[in-house]
């Protein structure tokens, strides 16, 4: 094999890096302001919470849908920026892992001391099916003439599979997605403010079979963002913070798999623990990237917390509110807070972060200290091409 | 199964005309290459003429090698259908007015991974096999279909949108004196079409068939004179709503060489009863086909020429009617383009010689006017544009592919 002859590289640790000022800016239903304006109101929050002026902010990495026609550099002179390092993610679900993990290298190498990572899309009435019809190449030749069924579709059929594979129940997606909705009960910023029964999960009016209404994230106008620095910044800053223990990202794994049961992450899983000096027991809360009940479980497998096709049981066995004894998706996750674009990327890192720097108020799970939270994102033509995962310790800052 | 399609209703005049929406229609470059394959009723995808790996949804480069050699070429069409779902909702108008609607994923026998319109007559975890249609838009799409065949699975709803099947439809043909027209209108009533108009000129004279026409079952002599934008606008306003299918067969064959005097009137006249017998039928006709393009299961739904093969490479010995058939051709594709807009197709119908007085000079093989009816009839269940028929057609599209200076310089001789 010619990959033998590849060096491989031992990766570094993130050692004295870590995250601070998390911001959400509440998320709306339907929004008439641009893409611009909700990440001009996170960069305002992020700068208000630093206690800096957003023109310190020497690093800037941006995810959003909905700035077309700029990129990132257009926006540096729409809000005044002056950064020295500069990205553009616009990956969708996997964004903020991949946010952070360059602004995490750059800030190690020195290329930055304080980058703002924000994430943030508005959601105009048509915004969502004109996102859908022109989404990625192959989507447009082969997926979206065939019903224009969405993400709801495509997740439908490996749902089905995973279904059929492993013995997943609609129960056991219901369970996840009833628990999301009691802790997004005590988030003030969730979109979802009723209560929801395994029952009203179970007669939902079917999508695309097997995925009913309550599988379905909302899609939303809103903002998440956060700053990666040096440890010593945060400290001389005042600013508690979120130590970055470690973090994997993969694209496009398992290509020959027919139909995608597992993630990237089953590729770097044993790496992402063994650089934090972990093991998934020591994980205390589980932030995961939910566009789909199906795809939490799948994490569940491929992140270490049990085998896999062992999922259904792990639902099964466990309970994932707040005050459960596995605390999953507290803010509520995507599919009760809403998906806000590109921001669903982030939401679970801001929250995690939250989390192990308890300061997540209502929804903080008691004695977190150490949290994961994974992305998952763009469904590029038959199954989602990325995943990512950080995990966070408190006690930094 | 199939549920067997009811005939149309009487149509309610209060009720809405459902518009014709299309599907999504964008596609790359690439992607026409499966366009080209579904408009001849081929089946083919990428394969990389380098590593022999065959590729799904189309692209620019070799994900196995890099190679950037990737013809369409035949595929095997087998498959499983690995995952099914019915999406209930959509956020396309056009899927939107037609839900529900199966799609899923086919692994095909030779690799890739399809994701396919499926025939209600499919079973999750069952072979399939995999066809090429264009769609209302136009566009090809891959399209799983049961093994073998199943009772009505051409009425199947989602099959019926990738069809012109001429079941329980009411179809036009310009011609009734033209062999060709008598035998599309027993083809097209053995198809099961509901009306049969056959237009007739000069009504008052008679002609050898027409009793045999009027024999039978569904078939409606009608006046129409090509010639005559009168003609063609007063047979638009009796009949005009009503057509679902229109089959052009406008010719005009007069032997003669280019030097000839007469020729160029021949010519005149040529053009006179095809390029501007088939406009003016466009005229009176299509915009009513576009607007009733979804207009129910049995709604407008193709145009049809019936065209010679010289249109594509002029034969000397029938000089003037390859020309005014390689300009019906051209303004085809014009028309096609108008037509796509309500979803109608336009197939064409290629035809070497015929067996009919007009070619008698030309030696066989010649090609029977019923063997193209029946080419006609079952291109339109297939929903394909370009259908060759008989031997001699498929020689010339042949040798056109392999070396038009060739077929130029031998066609002569």
């Amino acid at each position: 094999m010619d990959a033998n002859r590849v060096l491989k590289g031992k990766r570094q640790s993130y050692d004295g890096i870590v995250a601070a000022v998390p911001v959400t800016v509440p998320y709306q239903r339907y929004s008439i302001e641009s893409g611009h304006w909700w990440i001009g109101r996170a960069l305002k929050a992020l700068a208000e919470g630093a206690g800096l002026s957003h023109r310190d902010f020497d690093g800037f990495a941006v995810a959003s849908f909905s700035i077309a026609p700029d990129t990132a550099i257009g926006l540096t002179q729409h809000f005044g920026l002056s950064p020295r390092w500069l990205d553009y993610i616009p990956m969708g679900g996997v964004s903020g892992v991949l946010s952070l993990r360059r602004a995490a290298r750059a800030v190690q190498a020195g290329d930055a001391d304080i980058v703002a990572c924000v994430a943030g899309d508005t959601n105009h009435v048509d915004t969502f099916r004109r996102t859908l019809s022109n989404f990625s190449r192959f989507s447009q030749d082969a997926v979206y003439p065939y019903g224009a069924g969405g993400p709801n579709a495509s997740f439908a059929l490996i749902a089905r599979r995973y279904m059929k594979q492993f013995g997943a129940r609609r129960e056991d997606f219901g369970k996840l997605c009833v628990a999301q909705r009691d802790n997004a009960l005590r988030n003030p910023n969730a979109l979802m403010k009723k209560p929801l029964t395994l029952e009203q999960y179970l007669s939902a009016r079917p999508i695309a079979d097997p995925i009913h209404l309550f599988d379905c994230v909302m899609p939303c106008a809103g903002a998440e963002a956060f700053l990666v620095m040096r440890d010593e910044t945060a400290k001389s800053l005042g600013l508690p913070s979120a130590r970055i223990l470690s973090t994997i990202e993969r694209h496009h794994a398992f290509p020959d798999d027919e139909i995608q049961l597992r993630g990237g992450w089953a590729v770097d899983v044993d790496e992402l623990y063994h650089i934090a000096g972990i093991s998934p027991n020591d994980v205390d809360v589980v932030q995961t990237y939910d566009d789909y009940p199906v795809i939490s479980m799948m994490q569940f497998e491929d992140l270490g917390f049990c085998k896999k096709g062992e999922g259904p049981d792990f639902v099964r066995n466990h309970t994932f509110t707040i005050d459960g004894d596995f605390p999953h998706n507290t803010s509520g996750g995507q599919l009760s807070v809403g998906q806000a674009g590109a921001a669903g990327g982030h939401l679970g890192i801001v929250e995690c972060m939250r989390q192990v720097m308890k300061l997540a108020g209502p929804t903080q799970v008691e004695g977190a200290r150490i949290g994961l939270a994974s992305g998952f994102g763009m469904i590029n033509y038959d199954r989602g091409l990325s995943s990512g995962a950080v995990i966070f310790a408190g006690g930094g800052g | 199964m199939s549920e067997p399609l009811p005939g149309p209703k009487r149509k309610n005049p209060l009720a809405r005309t459902q518009q014709p929406l299309l599907p999504p229609a964008i596609r790359s470059r690439a992607a026409h290459g499966l366009t080209l394959a579904a408009a001849e009723g081929r089946f083919a995808i990428q394969r990389c003429a380098a590593c022999n790996s065959f590729a799904y949804p189309p692209r620019d480069a070799c994900p196995h090698c890099l190679s950037d050699r990737l013809p369409f070429v035949e595929a095997p069409s087998s498959g499983v259908l690995a995952a099914l779902t019915t999406i209930q909702v959509s956020g396309d108008s056009y899927f939107r007015e037609r839900m529900p609607w199966r799609t899923g994923i086919v692994t095909m026998d030779c690799g890739p991974q399809v994701i396919a319109h499926v025939h209600g007559d499919c079973i999750e975890g069952e072979p399939v096999r995999l066809s090429l249609q264009l769609d209302r838009s136009g566009h090809a799409v891959m399209f799983a279909n049961p093994v073998s065949r199943t009772p009505d699975m051409q009425d199947d709803l989602q099959w019926r949108e990738m069809a012109a099947d001429p079941r329980d439809r009411r179809i036009l043909i310009s011609d009734g004196r033209n062999p060709v027209g008598q035998a599309l209108a027993r083809s097209l009533v053995r198809a099961g079409a509901r009306t049969v108009f056959v237009g007739v000129a000069d009504r008052w004279k008679p002609f050898p068939a027409e009793q045999s026409l009027r024999e039978l079952a569904g078939v409606e002599i009608v006046p129409l004179e090509m010639t005559d934008e009168r003609s063609v606008a007063d047979l638009a306003a009796d009949i005009g709503a009503k057509v679902d299918i229109l089959v052009n067969t406008a010719d005009h064959i007069r032997p003669g060489h280019i030097f000839d005097g007469a020729t160029t009137l021949h010519m005149a006249d040529a053009m006179n009863a095809t390029l501007f017998g088939t406009m003016r039928l466009a005229r009176a006709f299509a915009p009513v086909m576009i607007a009733r393009g979804a207009d129910g299961h049995h709604g407008a739904a193709a145009w049809v020429n019936i065209l010679s093969v010289y249109a594509l490479a002029n034969l000397p010995a029938m000089g003037s009617l390859s020309v005014s058939h390689a300009a019906c051709l051209s303004l085809s594709h014009w028309l096609r383009t108008e037509l796509a807009q309500g979803g109608v197709k336009l197939l064409n119908a290629f035809a070497g010689p015929l067996d009919t007085e007009w070619f008698q000079a030309l030696p066989p093989p010649k090609l029977a006017p019923a063997v193209l009816a029946d080419a006609v009839v079952d291109g339109l269940r297939r929903g394909i544009e370009e259908v060759y028929v008989g031997d001699v057609a498929n020689d010339i599209t042949a040798r056109l592919a392999a070396n038009p200076k060739a077929l130029e310089r031998e066609i002569g001789q």
